[in-house]
């Protein structure tokens, strides 16, 4: 069982409420959801979509075919009803009545049965209705997912509506339930949020940025719980700066943006650095250059973030591959950068931020909180403590000023002395930038190969990073029947891990990296890194996220080509 | 040595200072650790925090602890740590350029945050650490090495932008007047809430207008009998400027503070002191179930 269902109409229908009612109530009932939003920047009218498929077994991606679509406008009956499957069925309101060429039309009074339900606007629940009796869900399991949704108010004329909807059409397709596992359902965004939280984050400052303003809204709305501070800032600037002064007081901050708040936000992170301070930022793209395509997706940040930042000092950056990992790779991220006393970069995209997927329960007791704080025996000493002693591994004892007996924490953005004080020596510089750097070489060793999936000693290696590992693991499993295949999708990406990649690559015939960019980035650090070049290239960079399918049809291509080349 | 000595040289730093002999920094660097003295404040209790040009390099000329940012960036992380750590005693010291021309959105909106911290303005009215430019409080028509036909731009003032935001402490200070920038400055770290000190100090070496002496000509301290409760009247004296400059507190008022503000922090330690285990982030998983 693998359907697929497109939820379409325009900003301000009711296209998102519809959506959540369809992905909770499947959700419940123990199916596996992955649910994709297609949004356009605007609050009313427009075109918006949500994707919504739903499995008994773990799914990781959208998919391109569509089983039923439900058009709360004309607009995405034109748009989406090629993608129709032959048994598909497209549920819409009598007055969109359009020809379609594929699957079947159920056209349905919606407009008028919301009427008779109480209110015009219950048009989508009208419809959500009539799809749950295509897929013949348990009505009695429905109520409790509406409570949750509706307020008193309108649950009511919601109830009535799914109702009348529900008796609107006949059970069409076979659901296949699986056998029931411990699921929760959550975006990379959410994950990102929830890794912070478990890892002690105590100060979030930020300033809205599509599509990183959903981690935001997640930590306020848990603000009071928690006992945090997240404070909107005045612009990007301040909202890095705040964090990192968060940090040097002694409280773990973070703060996140997209690729043009980011952008603002480059000194702040060249002042990390220089300070020393610990500081998790998370790097949410979207299309660009600047205001770009607002609500679209992309991975072309990627060099960017490597180099941002003037000077030359050492960072890490992973990218998180789907929301399980980004609440591991989020808890963890706090952990090396006060390991380390550096600036850790995640980096997602929108497709990664904004898609809900099933997946097992998070498990908080594998994570640790790990300060790395020194402690009394550093600030007990009689001589004055240096916030930059140098060491013999590059960090040097942190404490936190007001926290350690009459000591003193003195940082500085100049080139500075072991005191913290500046200084315009040679010799300090040469020793201070030393010292900095030392820390790139530990953190070689901290970093994580790529997960790997596919066939042992493939003779075809696709290499990608963050968020197409879902659509990859599909698109791998799928081309494997068929060819010698693999792919590595890159976690940290900096400093990046080769070891996987050097073991492989003498028996690959053919390299390919798989990237949502115009000019093959990870291509780029690899051939810098490891010396190694990309034999062939899929790239995409139309603001849409790639698919199983789609990466499994480019690949193809790139073989076919590749055989007539060599034929 | 006596106890009273000892006590002065707490705050002494063995650092070089690099300002021209004759800056008006050195007043204001002798004014702070005074007042700190005599409000009985220790070292390690207070951060100092600046941003970059010569009124920057303060805090390393004093005992305490620092955090010397960004240009144009001293009030945000000064902000976020005393939000941290409200038990520090949090200060920042920062030029006209810093303040009002780099780091103006700073300004304007953490007036509006009213966290509990001082912000000493070393106001010269030229930008000095840079050899002499316009600064946003450079008087219109002054010549210097860029503004070649006179400044073009007019200049702003500091006192009017931060009432009108709505600041709760509004003080002028000069370094000619020793005993009473000390005192504003005790006022302005003792009052809850942001506090800003507007400090007219010459630069001797690049603006060759407003020397000590044009100053010392112009200002006089505002009557005790001004009230300092009364917004209206802070915003007409703060419009009097040229032949006679008012200094003291123009406005002073009890507003809640940004900390007053989180309510759900009352009960709890200091964030700095928080103690957490990821297992207590757990019970965020329920609603996504």
């Amino acid at each position: 069982m693998d359907f697929n269902i497109l939820v379409g109409g325009a900003a301000g229908q009711g296209v998102d409420t519809v959506a959540k009612v369809l992905e909770l109530i499947m959700k419940k009932q123990g199916v596996e959801v992955f649910s994709h939003k297609d949004y356009m920047s605007r609050v009313r009218g427009g075109h918006n979509f949500h994707q919504i498929r739903f499995a008994d077994r773990p799914i990781y991606s959208h998919s391109e075919t569509l089983d039923v679509i439900l058009a709360l406008d004309s607009t995405t009956v034109k748009v989406h009803s090629s993608r129709l499957s032959a048994q598909g069925v497209l549920v819409c309101d009598e007055s969109n009545r359009t020809e379609i060429s594929r699957g079947k039309t159920l056209w349905l009074p919606l407009k008028e049965k919301a009427v008779e339900a109480g209110s015009k606007l219950t048009e989508g629940t009208i419809a959500a209705g009539a799809v749950l009796r295509l897929f013949d869900f348990d009505f009695e399991k429905v109520w409790p997912v509406l409570h949750s949704l509706f307020k008193t108010e309108i649950f009511e004329v919601n109830r009535r509506a799914l109702e009348i909807g529900y008796t609107l059409t006949e059970p069409q397709f076979k659901l296949e339930f699986p056998e029931s596992q411990p699921r929760i359902m959550i975006t990379g965004n959410q994950a990102i949020g929830l890794g912070a939280l478990a890892a002690g984050v105590s100060f979030y400052s930020g300033y809205p940025m599509t599509p990183s303003t959903g981690i935001m809204t997640y930590l306020a709305s848990k603000m009071e719980e928690a006992g945090i501070v997240v404070e909107q800032a005045e612009d990007e600037i301040a909202a890095i700066n705040m964090a990192i002064g968060a940090s040097y007081a002694g409280a773990r901050a973070m703060t996140a943006t997209s690729g043009g708040g980011f952008c603002l936000m480059v000194e702040g992170l060249g002042l990390a650095a220089m300070t020393e301070t610990p500081l998790v930022i998370a790097e949410i793209q979207r299309p660009g250059p600047v205001t770009g395509f607002p609500t679209r997706t992309e991975q072309a940040d990627l060099s960017f973030v490597l180099t941002a930042s003037q000077g030359e000092f050492p960072r890490m950056v992973t990218a998180l591959r789907d929301p399980e990992d980004a609440f591991y790779q989020t808890a963890r991220a706090f952990n090396i950068a006060d390991k380390f006393q550096i600036p850790v970069i995640l980096l997602g995209d929108q497709y990664l931020g904004d898609y809900y997927q099933t997946i097992p329960p998070l498990d908080f007791s594998a994570l640790t909180i790990e300060r790395a704080l020194a402690g009394e025996e550093v600030w007990k000493q009689p001589d004055h403590y240096q916030r930059y002693k140098l060491t013999e591994d590059g960090i040097s004892p942190r404490l936190v000023p007001g926290r350690c007996g009459t000591q003193l924490v003195i940082v500085d953005s100049d080139e500075h002395t072991e005191d913290g004080h500046i200084t315009e020596a040679a010799d300090v510089r040469i020793a201070m930038t030393k010292k900095r750097m030392q820390r790139l070489e530990l953190l070689k060793q901290e970093a994580q190969e790529p997960w790997f999936f596919g066939q042992t000693d493939p003779e075809i290696l696709l290499l990608a990073w963050g968020s197409i590992a879902g659509p990859m693991r599909e698109a791998i499993e799928r081309l494997q029947e068929d060819y010698s295949i693999g792919a590595l999708i890159f976690g940290d990406i900096y400093p990046l891990p080769t070891k996987l990649l050097t073991t492989l690559q003498p028996n690959v015939t053919m390299l390919i990296n798989v990237e949502q960019n115009a000019t093959g980035q990870l291509a780029a650090l690899i051939r810098q890194e490891a010396l190694i070049a990309c034999t062939h290239s899929i790239l995409r960079y139309d603001g849409r996220p790639m698919s199983g399918q789609y990466i499994l049809d480019r690949v193809k291509e790139a073989i076919s080509s590749d055989k007539r080349r060599t034929e | 040595m006596t106890k009273e000595e000892q006590n002065k040289e707490q705050f002494d730093s063995d650092d070089e200072i690099t300002w021209c002999p004759g800056c008006g920094n050195f007043a204001i660097l002798t004014a702070i650790k005074t007042a700190l003295l005599e409000l009985n404040k220790r070292p390690e209790e207070i951060l100092m925090v600046s941003g970059i040009g010569q009124a920057a390099k303060l805090p390393h000329y004093i005992r305490a602890n620092v955090f010397n940012g960004l240009h144009g960036r001293a009030l945000p992380p000064a902000v976020a740590a005393k939000i941290v750590n409200p038990e520090l005693t949090v200060i920042v010291h920062s030029g006209d350029g810093d303040t009002y021309g780099e780091g103006g959105n700073h300004f304007i909106h953490n007036i509006r945050r009213n966290v509990d911290i001082a912000h000493f303005v070393h106001d010269n009215q030229i930008y000095a650490l840079t050899k002499g430019q316009a600064s946003p409080t450079t008087e219109l028509g002054q010549v210097t090495g860029i503004q070649t036909k006179g400044n073009l731009d007019q200049p702003l003032n500091p006192i009017m932008l931060a009432l009108a935001a709505g600041a709760s402490f509004v003080a002028r200070g000069f370094t000619g007047r020793q005993e009473h920038l000390v005192n504003l400055m005790k006022e302005a770290i003792s009052h809850p809430g942001y506090a800003l000190i507007d400090i007219l100090q010459p630069c001797v070496s690049f603006n060759k207008v407003n020397t000590h002496r044009w100053y010392a000509d112009r200002v006089y301290e505002l009557p005790e009998e001004y009230g300092t409760g009364n917004l209206s009247q802070a915003l007409e004296k703060a419009m009097e400027w040229g032949e006679k400059i008012p200094i003291g507190i123009f406005y002073s008022v009890k507003k809640p503070t940004f900390s007053d503000r989180l309510l759900w922090l009352a009960d709890r330690p200091p964030l700095v002191d928080r103690v957490w285990k990821p297992r207590d982030a757990e019970k965020f998983m329920k609603e996504l179930e």
